[in-house]
This record gives C-alpha cells, sequence and structure tokens, in this order.
C-alpha cells in the first residue's frame, strides 16, 4: 500500500513535469477541460432559459446534484481516470513492463499519463456547487453540514470503483473500452439530472445494480428535503460511504481477476 | 481517372481499417445507445415542460437526440476522425514522406476521412438510431425523398467536418502539440453543432450565431431536413458554401505550413 502510493505520486511527479514542456498546450487543455465539461452546465442554463422546472426541480437545485456529480466525478477522474487506457496497454503489449517493476500495477496504471488538466472539471464542478449551495433553500444542521464532505469523498470513491471495474473488464475486452464510458461519462451526465425526469426501472438500475445514484440523487433528496426516489427511508444518505467502500472492494477483486487472467499478447 | 482511383482506394482502406475493430464498433454502439437513452429522457421532460420548444414536438425531439448519437462518430463532431493520425505525424516529422508521395495531400486525407465516416455512418450509427426508433415515439419521413436529401445533407456535412479538422491539423505545424487544439474542437465540435442541444432552442442573437457557423452543417441542417424543418436546396447550398470556404483555406494554409517542413537529417 505505502509502496503503491510512493510509486503513485512518483509517476504523477513525471507525468506533470512532462506535460510542462508543452506550457501552451496545457494551457489550452486546461481551460478546453474547463470548459467542455462546463458545456454540461451550459446546456442545462438553457434548457432553464426556456423553463422554470425541469423534472419538477428549480434551477439552483439541478445545479446542487450537477456540482455534486461533477466534483465527485473529477475527483475519481484526476486520481485514476488514465485507467481507461488500460485496453491499449494490454492491446500492444506495453503492459508488460509495468509488470516486471517492483511497484504495484494498480498504482503504476493509475498514473499512467497523470493528468492536471483534469482540474479544469473539478473547478468547474466546484463553481457550479459553490453557485447552488448560495442559492439553493436547505434547512442546515450541524449533521447536514457534516455530510456535504462525506458525499463528495463517498461519490469519488464509487466513481473510482467504477474506473477500477472499467479496467478490470478490459483485460477481457481489449478493444472495446469505450464501453465504460457509459458508465463513467454516462453516469456523471445521468446524475446532473433529476432523477425524476428519468423511467423508475432506470433509477432502479443506478440504484441497486450499479449503485450510483448514492453519489448524490439520495443523498441531495435528504439534503433538500425532497422525496427519496423509489420511495427509499431517509436513512440512506448516510449510507454513501458504506456503498463506496463495499464498491471499491468488489472492483478491487475485479482487478485482481482481470490481472491474473492477463496474457501478454508477445512480439 | 487514375487519380480518381487512387483516392477510391485510399477511401476504401480507410473504411476497413475502421471495419477491421469490431470489437470497439460494437463498444461504440452501446455507447452511444446508453448516451441517447440519457438525452432521450432529459429531451422529454424538457418537451413536456415546453412542448413545441424550438418549433419542435416532442417526437421530432426525440428523433433529433438519436441522430446526433447516429451523426456523432460519422461525422466526428468531436473530434477523433483522420486529423488524429495527420496531427501525429506532422508533430513526429512523417508528414516528410507523406509529402513526396506522388497524391495531393489534403485529397488523401479526406478520402480516408470520408471512408472512416462511411463506415461509422453504417458501423455505428444505423443500430443506436433504430433501436431509438423502435424504443420510443419518433418523427421520421415516409417519403423516399427527404431521406435522399438527408443523405446528400450528411454527406456534405462529412466535408464540411473534414474542412474544419483538417485545419486544426495543420496548426500542429506551428503549435506541436495538437493536445490543446484537439480540445478546443471538441468544445467548439460538441456547443455549436447541436449536440448538446438543438440550435433551435438556443436563445436569441447567441442562436442566430450559431446557426450560421460551419458546425451548424454537421448536426442541425441534417436533421432538420430529415425532420421536414427546413428547406433542402438551401441547406445544402449553406454546406457547399461551407465545404469549399472551409477547403480552400486548408488549402492555403496547407501551403504556408509545408514550406516550414524542415527534413531533419540524421
Amino acid at each position: 500500500m505505502v509502496d503503491g502510493l510512493r510509486a503513485y505520486r512518483l509517476i504523477g511527479a513525471m507525468w506533470i513535469r512532462s506535460t510542462m514542456a508543452y506550457r501552451a498546450s496545457f494551457a489550452m487543455t486546461t481551460i478546453a477541460n474547463f470548459a467542455v465539461t462546463g458545456l454540461d452546465f451550459v446546456a442545462i442554463l438553457l434548457m432553464f432559459s426556456r423553463i422554470d422546472v425541469l423534472g419538477g426541480w428549480p434551477l439552483p437545485e439541478v445545479a446542487f446534484l450537477y456540482g455534486l456529480s461533477c466534483v465527485a466525478f473529477g475527483l475519481a477522474d484526476l486520481a485514476i481516470g488514465s485507467m481507461e487506457r488500460l485496453g491499449q496497454r494490454v492491446r500492444d503489449g506495453t503492459l508488460d513492463t509495468l509488470l516486471v517493476r517492483p511497484a504495484p500495477v494498480l498504482a503504476q496504471v493509475a498514473a499512467d499519463r497523470f493528468a492536471l488538466r483534469r482540474l479544469g472539471r473539478i473547478t468547474q464542478g466546484a463553481l457550479v456547487l459553490g453557485y447552488a449551495l448560495g442559492t439553493v433553500d436547505i434547512a442546515w444542521t450541524p449533521l447536514k453540514v457534516l455530510l456535504m464532505p462525506v458525499i463528495v469523498l463517498s461519490g469519488a470513491g464509487i466513481f473510482c470503483a467504477v474506473f477500477v471495474a472499467g479496467a478490470a473488464f478490459q483485460f477481457v475486452a481489449q478493444d472495446a473500452s469505450e464501453v465504460q464510458n457509459a458508465f463513467t461519462y454516462g453516469g456523471t451526465t445521468m446524475l446532473q439530472y433529476p432523477p425524476t425526469v428519468f423511467g423508475k426501472e432506470l433509477v432502479r438500475g443506478v440504484t441497486f445494480l450499479l449503485p450510483l445514484s448514492f453519489v448524490n440523487w439520495l443523498p441531495a433528496a435528504y439534503l433538500l428535503g425532497r422525496p427519496v426516489p423509489l420511495g427509499l427511508p431517509r436513512w440512506v444518505a448516510f449510507v454513501s460511504p458504506l456503498v463506496a467502500v463495499a464498491c471499491c472492494a468488489l472492483s478491487g477483486l475485479a482487478w485482481r481477476a482481470g490481472l491474473r487472467s492477463y496474457r501478454s499478447t508477445g512480439s | 481517372m487514375g487519380s480518381g482511383r487512387l483516392y477510391a482506394a485510399v477511401a476504401m482502406g480507410g473504411f476497413r481499417r475502421y471495419a477491421t475493430y469490431r470489437a470497439a464498433t460494437a463498444a461504440g454502439v452501446f455507447t452511444n445507445t446508453v448516451f441517447g437513452l440519457i438525452l432521450v429522457y432529459t429531451y422529454l421532460a424538457l418537451w413536456d415542460q415546453k412542448p413545441h420548444l424550438g418549433g419542435y414536438d416532442q417526437a421530432q425531439a426525440v428523433t433529433y437526440v438519436w441522430l446526433g448519437q447516429a451523426l456523432l462518430s460519422t461525422l466526428a463532431i468531436g473530434g477523433s476522425g483522420v486529423e488524429v493520425e495527420l496531427m501525429e505525424r506532422i508533430r513526429t516529422g512523417d508528414i516528410a514522406i507523406d509529402l513526396y508521395r506522388p497524391a495531393d495531400l489534403q485529397l488523401w486525407w479526406l478520402a480516408a476521412d470520408l471512408g472512416r465516416a462511411l463506415f461509422q455512418l453504417l458501423g455505428r450509427g444505423v443500430i443506436p438510431f433504430a433501436f431509438g426508433a423502435l424504443v420510443f415515439p419518433v418523427a421520421l419521413p415516409r417519403d423516399w425523398g427527404s431521406w435522399a436529401a438527408f443523405t446528400v445533407a450528411v454527406l456534405l456535412g462529412m466535408a464540411v467536418s473534414f474542412g474544419i479538422r483538417y485545419l486544426v491539423a495543420l496548426l500542429t505545424f506551428w503549435l506541436m502539440d495538437g493536445t490543446g487544439m484537439t480540445h478546443m474542437t471538441m468544445l467548439a465540435g460538441f456547443f455549436c453543432s447541436g449536440m448538446v442541444l438543438p440550435l433551435n432552442v438556443f436563445p436569441g442573437a447567441l442562436g442566430d450565431v450559431v446557426r450560421d457557423l460551419p458546425w451548424s452543417a454537421l448536426l442541425q441542417k441534417p436533421a432538420d431536413v430529415l425532420l421536414g424543418e427546413a428547406d433542402p436546396w438551401s441547406t445544402f447550398a449553406f454546406q457547399g458554401a461551407w465545404a469549399v470556404a472551409l477547403l480552400v483555406a486548408g488549402r492555403m494554409v496547407q501551403s504556408v505550413a509545408t514550406r516550414r517542413v524542415v527534413v531533419q537529417g540524421g
């Protein structure tokens, strides 16, 4: 574990130095990352230029959902988003290089091509979250204030688990790496909108099968005093950390199974 | 005649190259379908709240979503066409080899990109669209004339899309690292093509501006032709004018750029 963190830090620092070699490009990619992820919110703003509520939710509350989803996903993306490139390494056999190094493979793959530009997404999400917290009508209690950082970290944990599980899947799927985009990027996009917009089956799916709704839908329903989706009890808002830990454990097992089944392409 | 065959062969090569990766194509189809699902629900909620927004009814809005998913990779709206490879060749210097080939650089890449686009249309576009049309209420024309006009609009969209991305790729001659440009292209592509939200929903002056930019030739215009919301001939004229302007600009930048190429010995 300590080995892994050390390796992660060293590789991450190396990639930061490497990115800084092309400063103009780094500046552009960071701004673009900020703006590209901001587009989703611009779309929401454009929608609200024509309507007052979407699925029964006003703009500040949708912004609250958006900010939570975006920051949680952004943290996961910054930490281990590079894992989505694992399929490439499996295909061209460069994963072998990582296997012979004296550091955990998971840490190496996670830190591979560590991209500081992803701060763009986090910044953008944080700004929207700030706007939402300033305008939304929440009856704050100490418990609710405490819950906020817990939600964000649990959300990041859940998305990390999705990234790791996606990477494990790529050992088997190889070329089909894009499938995981449907769950990572698709997941965060979906969570930006109120649960009332989506079909009940879809909400059930992302609650019980792939527990994405613990990232923001369920906790936000509690904080905003809205009915909890699917008629679940209010205390589910506090289950998010447990769900995150369970997801990480499961995806860790999947990762081990995937790594064990790895067959090098040879050359 | 001989050169026509050359570019046809290049286009065929582009088609077959993308057709090789079947698992990747299947994965893309799955992802497009999932994103289509998410978008459809948000659009349904939006049009539920405000019927006839932007002149579309609910079925037209749903059709628009699935068209977007079908054309996303075909028209490389967020980038990721052949320009990625072209940028890499400029950065590494392999472009020097391309320049002494007895073929025109721009036409070569245009042919390769058209081959790619045709494959993406058949391989990645048809299934999500069919899924959407079967599962949700859509508004599709029943006469073959509208479909023919739509096909022409998509082909013209391919030319405009290439024109934009070729210009962007050529900037690598000056910037060396194309990552930033790629991201900017993606940004403009998603926002200005109507991928994020149909352009006819954009309010006021913003809407007027984006509807005249070349990106609207990619998704908004072909969609309007299929949905019977736009006159085909004026759409073709709009798309054709942008295609010509962008390709001519690409040619001019190319002639400046290639003079900068220095082949390092050793």
